[in-house]
Parts: C-alpha cells; structure tokens; sequence
C-alpha cells in the first residue's frame, strides 16, 4: 500500500480514461498532460496507460509501505525521497517505510508519481480515473491508501530520459473547431495575435481565460465536445474543455487543441500567458 | 440511397462531426440513431459515438491519427447503405415525479408566471411524452423535446449554487431532470425518486436517446419509497415499447 500521511491540494488517480460512456455523459478524464505520464510509464517499462498519481500545485506525503521502483514526471515539484531530493524521469528503487514528499513548484502545475505495473484500485466503468460522481470520491485524503504490487528486483532497460520540455511552451496548437466560421475580423485579430492569460477559474473541467475577444449572438443546438474544445461565451470569453469537461455544450466550438497542446495547457497555472498558432 | 445531405467534418485529431440540417425533429432524430446503430454494430470497439440533436460526434478509439477521407468514406458506405430505419428497442419511460412544494421549491412561484394553477400546471408537466433528443452535459442529463409553448418560461435570473439531485426543472424550451448536485438555473418543480444515473450498475443509464419520458405526478409517502428503492436498486419503472 501506498499511504497519504497528507493529501496535498489535489490528488487523484488517473489512467487514460474511461471510454465508451460519453453517450451517457460520462466525461473521458484521465491524465491531463499524457505527455509526461507516458514518459514516466516508458521509462519503468509498463503500460503507456498504467493508472498514476496526478499531483496538483501542493504535494502530498506519501508512505510505501513495500518496495517498489517509481518515476516522476511532469511539472518539477521539489521532490524527496527521505528528505534527499530527487530528479524526475529517473527510474527510482523505494524501500518500504520510504517517504515521498514535495516541496516548491518549481515549473508546470501537474505532476505526475508512475510505479512499476501501476496503481491499483477499483475500476468503475473500466477505468481506474477519480471523477465524482462516477466514482465515490473526488481526490484523495489524508490516510488514504492505495494498492500497488511489490516489486522486488528489477532492472530498467533505461533509468533516465533526457527530452524536449514541453513545460515552457507558451503557444498552443490549435485546429479550426466546427464552429470557426462565425468568427469575423474583429475575433480573429485578437485570437491570433494577442496573448491570454489564465484566469482562476482552471480546473479538471475547463480552463478559462482572462481577456474576451468580443461578443456574438450565434447559438447552436447542443452538440459534441472533447477535451480541448474551445468555446466561445455571448460575451466573447474562452472557454477550453479539458478531461473532465462536460460531453456535449451549446457554445460555439471555434477551436480544438492539438492532442499535445492539452498536455501543453494542463501545465498552465492562474495567472500563465498562453498564445494561439493555428495549424 | 438517402436523401437528408450529411456534412462530415474533422473535428481535432481523434474525432468526425457529423451534422444533419440544424432542426430539432423526430425524423432527423430517428435518422441520425439508424446511422449511430448501424455503425456501431460494424465498428463497435474502435469508435465512440455521441449523438445530440442534429449531430452525432465520432471518436476514434484506435489512438491513431485518423485519416480523415477513410473515415468519411467509411460513415459514409454505413449511412448510404443502410436499410434499417429503427435502432435497438425503443421505450417510453414512466419516471415518478413529486411535485410537493418540500421539492417543488419553485413551483408556486412558475405556476404564477405561467398563468397557471399549481394542479394545472402538474397536469399539463405529466400529460406530454417528452423524446430523449440525447444525453450529455453530466453524466445521465437528458437533453428533452417536446414541452408546449404553455410550460416555456425563462430560466432564475441568478443560478443557484446548489440543486438538489433528482430536481426536475424548466427552463426555456428544455424540462428535465438534474442529475446530481450541480449549481443550476432552473425552475425547479417537484423531484424524481428514481436515480437516472447510477454508475455502480451495469448500465449505469437506463434511457438512452430516441426514447420517450412521460412524468407522473406521486405523493410525498411514495416518493419516501421509491427513494428507498431507489437506492438500493429496485426502479420498478412502467416502461412501454415504442416500436412494437
């Protein structure tokens, strides 16, 4: 078992999502920076979608009961393995009775805790992702535990990746959304050459963002949306859905992020300056 | 050879828009969920379908990047050929609604601002079939057609922070059922027992779109029951093949 002596500001158990209920409402969840986790999965040779900690902002304490080996991965969260600090994207042995625990934000938002073979669990609707009410509770709390195998002895192939950091980028890749039309000169200058800050309503749900690039009066009948659909409020405010948006919205769905730049976003905090580059 | 024009466009790098003419219909409906059958049944595990209204949204499961004209051909050798003008069984759904002011907390008040009584308007709220023109939103929020021009108020002018789960409320052209807690904007009305979205069992949602509800109006003593019921798994909802 996995122990939380504290839960951190957010915490949640995520794999890649839960498929094949959207036509019930169920939103996808799952990690929002795949990026990252797959990295972090590659390097303790598992599944690309073994079940991680998602960690937002403000770590939790964290006691391994058995030994194991893990990687971290994503936002730099000034991590320790018994009061030493350790490095992301590096294969990591833990012994049991081990602490893990994070100090400073140092870059990013979301970071990610992989252990060999994955976390366990129970799955709801086949898929190991935190999403109230789909499954019973939102994110873990203090005392929480959660089930992984014992790994004893293991050999990684590679114990660490050097890579392209995709945590200082500011643009983010967009397509044309389905609604992209309605969009006139007045909307497509700011759009496309203005920055935008992220405003304090940024969560699992949605991202919103600060300035408005100018009203519409166009409505459409409710109709699909993904993670990453843009939309755009009567009162010209962007909206960007994220893993666990809503399935289906009546705004305007004027852009669609790229896959890899919802990885970009989900390392955007409050107060971040984002960009858009159409593809 | 089908006759209504489709339009298929990428949307992001997983998924197809489909879109039929923009009007809330039962015809268009009733094609769109032939189609979303159809194909569903010949591409089950690599594609996830969403229909609303006049669309249906198809993500790919393969976690490839989808090639676009492939796709399009294929949605569009499915539509074309297809024969089938029904989907999978269709019902109505009675759902018990109790409509007293303990859970109708805006009932007095959207009587008056319809010109109603509170019994006239529980009479005419229970004697329409409202069609599933789709579920989206929150897991298990039906998106309802079909309430007449005398039920069609604005939704509150301040959103409430919490509505409680099962309310049923108006709002506009729209009644339906809330359900979980979420802040909402609705009027609301009276409260269903019954929950419509349950994720512990193995169809977590018993409606699907395309069937029908129809609300009946039930005392505060058998709502306490069907509550009770409700949590423990028994539904014991009428339901009434459509097509048979």
């Amino acid at each position: 078992m996995l122990k939380f002596l504290k839960s951190g500001f957010y915490t949640t158990l995520q794999d890649f999502g839960r498929f094949g209920y959207r036509n019930i409402g169920v939103p996808v969840s799952g990690v929002m920076d795949e990026v990252s986790v797959k990295k972090a999965n590659v390097l303790l040779e598992n599944q690309q979608e073994d079940a991680v900690l998602e960690i937002t902002m403000t770590g939790p304490t964290l006691l391994f009961e058995s030994p194991t080996y893990i990687c971290l991965s994503g936002a730099r969260m000034s991590p320790t393995l018994n009061n030493k600090p350790i490095d992301n994207y590096r294969v990591i042995k833990v012994e049991a009775g081990d602490i893990l625990s994070y100090g400073k934000l140092e870059n990013g938002f979301r970071t990610y805790l992989a252990i060999k073979n994955g976390f366990h669990g129970d799955k709801v609707l086949g898929s190991y992702s935190q999403y109230y009410p789909v499954t019973s509770t939102k994110c873990f709390k203090d005392s929480d535990e959660i089930p992984y195998e014992p790994v004893k002895q293991y050999e990684p192939a590679i114990s660490e990746l050097k890579l392209e950091n995709h945590l200082e980028q500011q643009y983010i890749e967009v397509f044309k959304g389905p609604e992209f039309s309605i969009l006139t000169d007045a909307h497509l200058e700011p759009l496309f050459s203005k920055d935008f800050t992220v405003s304090k309503e940024n969560n699992r749900m949605a991202y919103q963002l600060t300035e408005e690039i100018g009203t519409h009066s166009h409505s459409i009948l409710t109709s699909g949306t993904l993670p990453g659909t843009v939309q755009l409020t009567p009162t010209g405010r962007l909206i960007i859905l994220m893993k666990d948006g809503q399935t289906t919205g009546g705004y305007p769905r004027v852009l669609q992020l790229s896959d890899k730049s919802i990885s970009v976003l989900a390392q955007k905090k409050f107060g971040d300056i984002i960009s858009f580059k159409l593809l | 050879m089908k006759e209504v024009p489709l339009t298929i466009r990428p949307f992001g790098e997983k998924a197809l828009l489909i879109e039929w003419p923009i009007e809330v219909k039962e015809s268009i409906l009733n094609d769109i969920l032939a189609f979303v059958s159809a194909f569903t049944n010949k591409y089950q595990r690599e594609w996830e379908l969403v229909p609303a209204y006049n669309s249906v949204t198809m993500i790919s499961l393969s976690g490839a990047k989808l090639d676009f004209d492939t796709a399009k051909a294929r949605v569009l050798e499915v539509y074309e050929k297809n024969t089938r003008s029904v989907q999978n069984e269709r019902f109505l759904w009675k759902l018990p609604v109790c409509y007293e002011s303990d859970f109708g907390i805006d009932i007095q008040k959207t009587a008056k601002s319809l010109d109603l009584t509170k019994e006239e308007l529980i009479k005419q709220h229970t004697s329409y079939e409202y069609i599933v023109f789709g579920i989206g939103f929150l897991p298990g929020f039906m998106y309802l057609g079909g309430l007449p021009k005398s039920l069609q108020l604005p939704r509150r002018k301040t959103p409430r922070l919490h509505v409680e789960k099962g309310s049923v409320g108006l709002a506009g052209k729209q009644t339906g059922i809330y359900p979980q807690d979420s802040p909402g904007g609705w009027n609301i009305i009276g409260n269903c027992p019954v929950p419509v979205f349950d994720a512990s069992h193995e169809k977590p949602c018993f409606v699907k779109a395309g069937d029908k509800i129809q609300f009946q109006s039930i005392s505060k003593a058998e709502y306490d029951l069907r509550k009770i019921e409700g949590e423990i798994g028994i539904y014991n909802l009428e339901k009434i093949p459509l097509d048979a």
